[in-house]
């Protein structure tokens, strides 16, 4: 896809082996859904290009009948995030249903009109992480991630809701990455182009509200996480110190998203820290 | 010699389901009139063990690890275990068997543990590398990391070895255009190795996920010439099998004889003055 390649043609080492990584992410996936005792996923579906992704991977991984793909729109949803929804769905066949958040959405905030987008955006993203997760139970499918890498780094995520998953086929992915891979499994062309957005209200979208856009961000991040370049190195890529600040800023303090619930220690074996398995432990 | 390479799926901790594994394994590759069966690193346990490795280690003398031992019979085998040893450390440790009974042992000597790694947490280190005889020649037993240190190759080969098996748990830890980056740094050195040495190399990759990790196979062997022979698939369990003309030692030696010209001495005159230098410097190791 042009588009894509005009953008890796910027930054070429983010480019990745499309097909190799596609078997990495499936194959582990399946694997883990399997090992988990699971035989189906369950993912929300927002119309962007992130869950489109890993609708595409988890049908790669297990087939369209073993995935399940929600849409949860609210009443300020943009219509058309619904329709690129409901786009994907059909490509791909899985089962899917819509399940509407208004309701309990402004049942929430009725008494409090004052409330601050952010925790209108927060309490959206944890009512579709509740409603994925009560699903998961009752259609025994394990809950997919779609946070990609860029943005749980940056900490542009609510803790507890978009963020949430059993597995996230993304998560070490660049938002550069999503779109060369999303390109790769033939997401279609109007998902992958349109702006980014979190669609919480009206005209909004990720580039805007963050001020920079992803791929100077994954440039950057590439150099500062993957490389361990050192302030004075990056400025010499030309990096803006107000636009490094920034970042690495957001990096740091949004740490906590990335970290399970810090646990006081009193016992010599807590859990997290000197209790140590893995998820695969079987006993 | 025909070898075979069981690039396997490992259970985590499953001591049990992965033992009837490798006997399936053993006796399929019976079935090939294979002569050496190669299983991965950790092998009978797994790799992420962490906790789990409190549980899974066991005595060379205990009834699961001597079952598999009596397991070499027709055929030679090497697999992974976690030893639980007479003073109660845990290694990282491949056996060695032929004719229902151990030939050789080799614990792990260096232990990854760094970026993703843990390993000195849990495991006590090898402390000697040693050639060995087999019926198929002399051969010498490496585990993941130990490759990467040039100074455990370069023993082997001086004691010896025309074969050096290496046993593996590589994951996948950065993809790039040109594919897993592992993989190729791993052909690389290997492939190194049997170059400076005119001996075989083999590498006994797994497969398989645990949690978030990838292990990705590609198992391979080198010829003494350098050429990599035979390579498995990537992602796919496989009994990899291949003739191999131990000959071709003979002949990569004497049209090569690196190994032949190389200056033993000067090599311990020069490490023991190394060795006092740091030892001058304060340096210790």
């Amino acid at each position: 896809m042009k588009v894509i390649d005009e953008l890796l043609e910027q930054a070429p080492y983010l480019r990745l082996d499309e097909r190799l990584v596609t078997t990495i992410l499936t194959s582990t996936l399946r694997e883990e859904v399997e090992k988990a005792g699971f035989d189906r996923v369950i993912l929300g579906l927002s119309g962007g290009i992130d869950s489109a992704l890993s609708l595409y991977l988890a049908v790669k991984a297990l087939g369209k009948d073993r995935v399940i793909a929600v849409r949860m729109p609210y009443r300020m949803s943009s219509p058309s995030s619904l329709a690129d929804a409901e786009l994907a769905i059909e490509d791909t066949g899985v089962e899917s249903m819509t399940i509407d958040i208004t309701p309990q959405i402004d049942a929430y905030f009725e008494s409090m009109p004052g409330a601050s987008p952010l925790r209108r955006g927060n309490k959206m993203a944890r009512e579709r992480m509740s409603i994925l997760y009560d699903l998961s139970a009752d259609y025994r499918a394990l809950v997919i991630g779609t946070s990609n890498r860029t943005e749980l780094l940056l900490g542009y995520g609510t803790q507890y809701g978009d963020t949430a998953s059993a597995i996230n086929p993304l998560g070490d992915l660049w938002k550069t990455q999503v779109r060369q891979l999303a390109a790769y499994l033939n997401v279609p062309e109007q998902i992958i182009t349109k702006p980014p957005s979190a669609d919480l209200w009206e005209d909004q979208t990720d580039e805007k509200e963050l001020g920079f856009r992803y791929i100077d961000v994954d440039r950057f991040l590439y150099f500062w996480i993957d490389r361990r370049y050192t302030r004075e190195q990056l400025q010499k890529l030309s990096f803006q110190d107000s636009f490094m600040d920034q970042v690495m800023g957001r990096v740091i303090r949004n740490q906590f998203k990335r970290t399970m619930p810090m646990i006081i220690k009193v016992n010599p074996r807590t859990v997290g820290i000197d209790f140590r398995y893995l998820r695969d432990w079987k006993g | 010699m025909r070898i075979g390479i069981a690039q396997m799926r490992p259970q985590l901790g499953r001591l049990e389901q992965n033992i009837e594994n490798h006997l399936k394994l053993i006796n399929k590759a019976k079935e090939k009139q294979v002569d050496l069966l190669v299983f991965p690193e950790l092998s009978v346990t797994g790799y992420h063990l962490f906790d789990i490795t409190f549980d899974v280690a066991r005595r060379l003398t205990s009834a699961e690890i001597q079952m598999l031992i009596q397991q070499a019979d027709g055929i030679d085998v090497v697999f992974g275990f976690v030893e639980h040893s007479s003073d109660h450390y845990f290694y990282n440790s491949a056996v060695y068997a032929s004719h229902r009974r151990l030939t050789h042992l080799h614990r792990k000597v260096y232990l990854s543990t760094y970026g993703t790694f843990h390993e000195t947490r849990y495991f006590g280190t090898g402390k000697s590398v040693r050639s060995f005889s087999t019926r198929f020649g002399q051969l010498g037993l490496l585990i993941s990391e130990d490759a990467w240190h040039f100074s455990l190759p370069y023993l082997l080969a001086m004691d010896g070895a025309e074969l050096t098996i290496v046993l593996s748990n590589s994951i996948v830890n950065g993809v790039t255009k040109e594919g897993i980056l592992t993989h190729q740094k791993w052909k690389t050195l290997l492939t190194s190795h049997a170059m400076g040495y005119g001996n075989f190399s083999l590498f006994a990759n797994r497969v398989g996920s645990e949690d978030n990790f990838s292990f990705y196979g590609g198992s391979f062997i080198v010829d003494p010439f350098g050429e990599i022979v035979t390579e498995a698939p990537v992602f796919q369990e496989e009994l990899m099998i291949l003739d191999l003309d131990m000959d071709q030692v003979r002949q990569a030696r004497f049209q090569t004889p690196l190994l032949r010209d190389e200056k033993i001495n000067l090599t311990i005159r020069e490490l023991q003055r190394i060795r006092q230098k740091q030892t001058d410097g304060g340096e210790n190791r």
